[in-house]
């Protein structure tokens, strides 16, 4: 690792002002991203601004309709949280799959959704819930958000400070982990809402992405039986060691009917 | 360089460490306790699993900075003198270990899994110990081992000490009725 600066920001307006000043410092949430990329020396920041600890960035609220989790919010946090299990119970399990124990107990919401990892979980449910990603400086809606593999609509020095998840009629997430990484192969979240349903796949592409062909299939009343011969262009999917671009589209067609079949 | 004072296993430590300095390098080289391995470095094996605040983390992942002010619990403060903790008895009594290179995080693992979790299922504990690799058991023994220190830590909670002889009237009962629709089946056959 190379040397740097670390700085323990006591409110979310230091650590905007921190960013403001120096071009070359990183935000630290969790860490379990970011500290694995500053020992590889893939990253060379002048300084890190940990926010993992501010109370304005903790916390999970339900109201209205609507579930808000602050992007400090650790994944352990979410995956036991009462008032989750109750509002949307798909994101607790979600949230108890990602890694292990350990990174569950300091990775943060916030810190997923800014890295976007192409094969990370949060991504789906933000992305098929159709949450807002609350910045300090703006709303962005999810279709916004996600522009691909680790890039996202976030600018330098903003700041997420919270993820807003409008309660659905039923949801579910059915993930395909890999079974050394244990980040998906293919994961798939469905949502159902009022207006329709919608489906977002994690791991199978170079980043999340919206099944546009399924959720109109499925319309307001998704049976597994409606994306039998759906399409799913197999050119778009990620090929490696691992698995083919073909057997990926597969995975993904099976994780949407499991979560279609667990809609709860 | 940033002072770093961390209370360790009850004690209070205080070094002056580079902003960089991993915790699991402050436990080891900063105050000698080597209990903590460091088998992957790169957040994969747990064999670096200490608790700070009482939750297990991988402490190669973590900068000591990070964690300034808290209190960290390692393998060298779990036993009491000459007493391990039931966990480490347990793991020690059903040969939960080989080589004994991922023990203390498994072991530290184990103790936060309880706390969570005091009476896991087979499938729990598995999903429990994921972040924790072990190159020698196959994780037969070491399952056996979190189930038995489950039953220990569980039977040596004193404030239940006084209900206990009620729930264990009821398991008879239960078995009594298991038994007995067993032997109505019997006779149906
Ligand atoms: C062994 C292991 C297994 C894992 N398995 C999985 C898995 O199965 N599924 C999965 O989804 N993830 C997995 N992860 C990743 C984990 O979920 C991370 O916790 C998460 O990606 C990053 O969260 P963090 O809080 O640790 O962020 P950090 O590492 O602190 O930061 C990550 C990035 O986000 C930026 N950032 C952080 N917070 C904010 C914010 N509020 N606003 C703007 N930018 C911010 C940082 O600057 C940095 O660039 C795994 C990680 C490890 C180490
Ligand atoms: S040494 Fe920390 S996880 Fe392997
Ligand atoms: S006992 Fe050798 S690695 Fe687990």
């Amino acid at each position: 690792m190379y040397a740097l600066n670390y700085v323990k920001v006591k409110s979310l307006a230091e650590a905007a002002k921190m960013l403001a000043s120096n071009p070359e410092a990183k935000l630290m949430a969790g860490g379990m991203t970011l500290v694995p990329t500053l020992k590889q020396r893939l990253a060379q920041p002048s300084h890190l601004v940990d926010i993992g600890a501010l109370p304005e960035l903790r916390g999970i609220t339900a109201k209205a309709g609507t579930l808000t989790i602050g992007a400090a919010t650790k994944h352990h946090d979410v995956a036991t949280s009462a008032v989750a299990k109750k509002a949307i119970p798909s994101l607790a399990y979600l949230a108890g799959l990602i890694g292990d124990p350990q990174v569950r107990n300091l990775g943060t919401i916030g810190g997923s959704v800014a890295n976007n990892d192409p094969a990370a979980d949060y991504p789906a449910a933000v992305l098929g819930l159709g949450a807002t990603v609350v910045t300090n400086k703006r709303e962005i809606a999810a279709d916004d958000y996600f522009q691909g593999m680790f890039t996202t609509a976030l600018e330098e020095g903003e700041i997420i400070t919270r993820i807003v998840f409008p309660v659905p009629r039923r949801a579910a997430y059915a993930k395909f982990a890999h079974p050394a990484s244990g980040y998906a192969m293919a994961g798939v979240f469905v949502a159902q809402t009022s207006d329709g349903t919608r489906v977002a796949v994690t791991g199978a592409g170079p980043g999340v992405f919206r099944w546009k062909a399924a959720e109109t299939a499925l319309g307001k009343n998704p049976k597994a039986a409606a994306i039998e011969g759906v399409a799913l262009d197999a050119g778009e999917m990620n090929e490696d060691i691992h698995a083919t671009r073909e057997y990926r589209a597969n995975l993904v067609r099976v994780m949407a009917k499991r979560a279609i079949a667990q809609l709860r | 360089m940033a002072k770093v004072e961390i209370k360790v296993n009850g004690v209070k430590q205080s070094r002056n460490v580079e902003d960089r300095t991993l915790l699991a390098n402050f436990l080891r080289d900063e105050l000698g306790l080597t209990g903590t391995h460091i088998g992957c470095d790169t957040s994969q094996c747990g064999c670096c699993t200490v608790h700070v605040n009482g939750r297990a983390v991988k402490s190669c992942s973590v900068l000591a900075v990070q964690v300034n002010g808290a209190d960290v619990l390692t393998i060298e403060g779990l036993a009491k003198g000459s007493k391990l903790h039931p966990v480490q008895q347990a793991f020690s009594e059903c040969h939960g270990l080989q080589c004994g290179f991922c023990t203390p995080g498994m072991i530290m693992a184990t103790v936060g899994m309880l706390k969570d979790t005091p009476n896991p299922s087979e499938e729990e504990i598995i999903h429990g110990l994921e972040g924790n690799l072990c190159r020698c058991t196959g994780y037969i023994n070491i399952v056996k081992a979190v189930k038995q220190s489950a039953k220990m830590l569980r039977g040596k909670k004193p404030a239940k000490a006084a209900k206990k002889a009620a729930p264990k009237k009821k398991a008879k009962a239960a078995k009594k009725a298991k038994k007995s629709k067993k032997a109505k089946k019997a006779a149906k056959k």
